[in-house]
């Protein structure tokens, strides 16, 4: 019970008679990184929204990093992270004062904030960019900054929504290994991907269609289960709605489009990092 | 040439589909027409005129009436003492006052002149003109009429125009007042929801929503900065006409950047109004220029008084707040009025701004449903 970051009961939200979420039930442990895919329209948006506290179940129990979103949504917001695929920072402003703006929201103090800057910096290998408008840095950059912003404050979770769209896969690869990285620190990765590669990378995913979970283990075990060679497989299999849908709903997978992701190596602790 | 054709056509459809090019190609001349065919007229149309008869005999009455029955004016009061003038204007509906000196008829018939005076409201130095010039032809034309052929020369009303709160008739009275209304109300609305509308589009909303910020610190904190430099363009504005036009403020300052104060926060709010109604600032920038200014500088009384519009426009202005604030802020500055002749527009204000603040806060929490 202690180890358990996230858990959701039952739970629904209904907008008028439609039926985004139908029943969602299950647990996001500490330390894990739990991928959740789906199609577009399955209505995994509707439940991050939900988790991190952006808007309230119709029923059900939904606790956030052992906070009851009904009534402590402001803990909840202020132990958890967010980054999604539209930029979180500002382009007119610098690293440094985005770091500092943030920082100083999550309430750390501003000797804090500082260490923080300068350790980031130095691990990400940018110094020199301390100063400089994020409006002149390439976009690999941004993610891997907006990334480590969403982590600042140390919470307890963190949200990513396709955090990785539109990015070289050598980039890519690289913010896997931060995602490792943070995962062994002890904070827990909730992560949305349409790229089937990166599934792959997750200790569980879920996978969600039409407002229901049906599938929930570890990439393994589906794999196993749905006698199928890669995610992608299982996906197909299962997340297709009925045979009457179009193709197109199933929102496509990338991986016919982009090379795979060479594996980045998961060590307790470990850098393994060549660019 | 097909394929030019192909081409041609998309640019059709480009324009039918989208309101914003529907708009500019035919809502803006048809509105242009039945604005500056009606709205923007330089007649005069009921004009309040104000007698101070101090003589009371035949011909006074009979001069008074034929300028009241000339369809020009309506009579507003009928003033006992000099101080009435002052308080008359203030009111705001008579536009000028006529008085006739003692013994006025009798004068005239034995000296061959009288005096007469035209007291104008200059605040509104356009207005003024016109009802000066008007009076002034009805008077010559009843001197003509009453002196009969063979006297022309021999009978004359002398009259003496005098223009109130504005005796150089400068037209700044008029602009100052009328260029502050419009830039509280563009700035303050269109910054204010241009700055909301950003951060939704770049995404960066969603961010601050998720994070220990709640909304309300959110839209105060983009509203502050705004009422605060607003507020600096108000002293520097009153401050560069003053030393540029020599303009002064009649009336109480304090009072005055009071109602600035009021005003701003309105249009801050209409600002944030705006934002929720627009899905990006394409949309609010549209919204805010199109719908905000040009109906401002037409119809709100900065420079076509509302007086002389059909009466249609005078309805479609009271939902314009700048109709209020010019009011307010011609009566501070150019009448030195207090409150109390300004409470219902001061009023007036503050019911907007609640409703406002009401309608985009419902709107708000749907979204966050």
């Amino acid at each position: 019970m202690d180890n358990t970051v996230i858990s959701v009961h039952n739970l629904v939200k209904k907008f008028g008679s439609f039926v985004a979420n139908d029943n969602l039930s299950f647990e996001v442990f500490k330390g894990e990184i739990f991928g959740f895919l789906g199609a577009n329209g399955a209505g995994k948006t509707t439940a991050i929204r939900i988790l991190s506290g952006l808007s309230k179940p119709t029923s059900g129990e939904v606790n956030v990093a052992g906070f009851d979103t009904y009534s402590q949504t402001e803990q909840i917001k202020r132990n958890i992270g967010y980054m999604c695929q539209k930029f979180s920072l500002y382009e007119d402003l610098t690293v440094k004062e985005n770091i500092m703006l943030y920082g100083g929201i999550y309430g750390m103090k501003k000797t804090l904030i500082k260490e923080r800057i300068h350790e980031l910096l130095e691990k990400l290998h940018f110094e020199e960019y301390e100063n400089r408008l994020i409006s002149d840095l390439p976009l690999g950059l941004r993610q891997k900054l907006a990334f480590s912003v969403a982590i600042l404050h140390e919470p307890k979770i963190v949200f990513l929504d396709e955090p990785t769209g539109g990015v070289d896969p050598i980039t890519r690869r690289q913010f896997w290994e931060m995602i490792y990285e943070t995962a062994t620190r002890g904070i827990t990765v909730f992560v949305t991907t349409h790229y089937m590669d990166e599934a792959e990378y997750c200790d569980r995913i879920s996978i969600m269609s039409d407002g229901k979970i049906v599938a929930l283990d570890t990439p393994d075990n589906l794999k196993k289960q749905y006698n199928a060679a890669t995610v992608e497989e299982v996906f197909i299999k299962i997340a297709r709605p009925n045979p009457a849908t179009p193709q197109s709903r199933l929102g496509g997978t990338n991986t016919q489009h982009h090379s795979k992701l060479i594996p980045p190596k998961r060590e307790q602790g470990g850098q393994n990092r060549d660019r | 040439m097909k394929r030019f054709l192909g081409f041609v056509k998309k640019e059709f459809m480009h324009i039918f589909r989208d309101y914003r090019t529907l708009f500019i190609l035919f809502g803006i001349p048809a509105a242009e027409i039945l604005i500056f065919g009606y709205a923007v007229s330089t007649d005069i149309k009921n004009a309040g005129i104000a007698i101070f008869d101090l003589s009371h005999d035949e011909i006074t009455l009979k001069l008074t009436d034929k300028i009241i029955s000339s369809g020009f004016f309506k009579k507003t009061e009928t003033l006992l003492n000099y101080n009435d003038i002052d308080k008359v204007f203030k009111k705001g509906k008579t536009k000028a006052v006529i008085i006739f000196q003692e013994d006025f008829g009798k004068k005239l018939v034995r000296e061959g002149k009288a005096s007469l005076s035209i007291i104008a409201d200059g605040s509104e130095p356009n207005t003024a003109t016109l009802v000066t010039n008007y009076t002034l032809a009805i008077v010559n034309d009843f001197t003509t009429d009453f002196a009969g052929p063979a006297l022309n020369n021999a009978i004359r009303i002398i009259p003496e125009v005098k223009m109130f709160y504005n005796p150089n008739l400068k037209s700044y009275y008029m602009f100052v007042p009328g260029v502050i209304t419009l830039i509280l109300i563009l700035i303050c609305a269109l910054m204010t929801s241009v700055t909301i509308t950003r951060e939704k589009e770049f995404g960066t909303m969603e961010v601050l929503l998720v994070s220990p910020l709640r909304p309300i610190q959110i839209i105060l904190g983009k509203v502050i900065p705004y009422f605060i430099l607003s507020f600096v363009n108000v002293l520097v504005i009153l401050a560069l006409s003053w030393l540029v036009f020599g303009l002064p403020v009649k009336g109480s300052i304090i009072l005055l950047l009071a109602e600035c104060m009021l005003y701003i926060l309105m249009s801050l709010t209409l600002g944030i109004l705006i934002s929720t109604v627009s899905q990006n600032m394409q949309q609010a920038i549209f919204i805010s220029l199109i719908g905000l200014m040009l109906p401002t500088i037409l119809l709100s009384g900065f420079i076509f008084p509302i007086e002389n519009m059909p009466k249609i426009y005078d309805y479609i202005s009271m939902v314009l707040p700048p109709r209020y604030f010019i009011t307010i802020i011609k009566n501070i500055m150019i009448k030195g009025t207090g409150i109390l002749y300004i409470w219902k527009e001061t009023l007036t204000l503050i019911v907007m701004t609640l409703v406002f603040i009401g309608i985009s806060v419902k709107k708000f929490k749907i979204r966050l449903e």
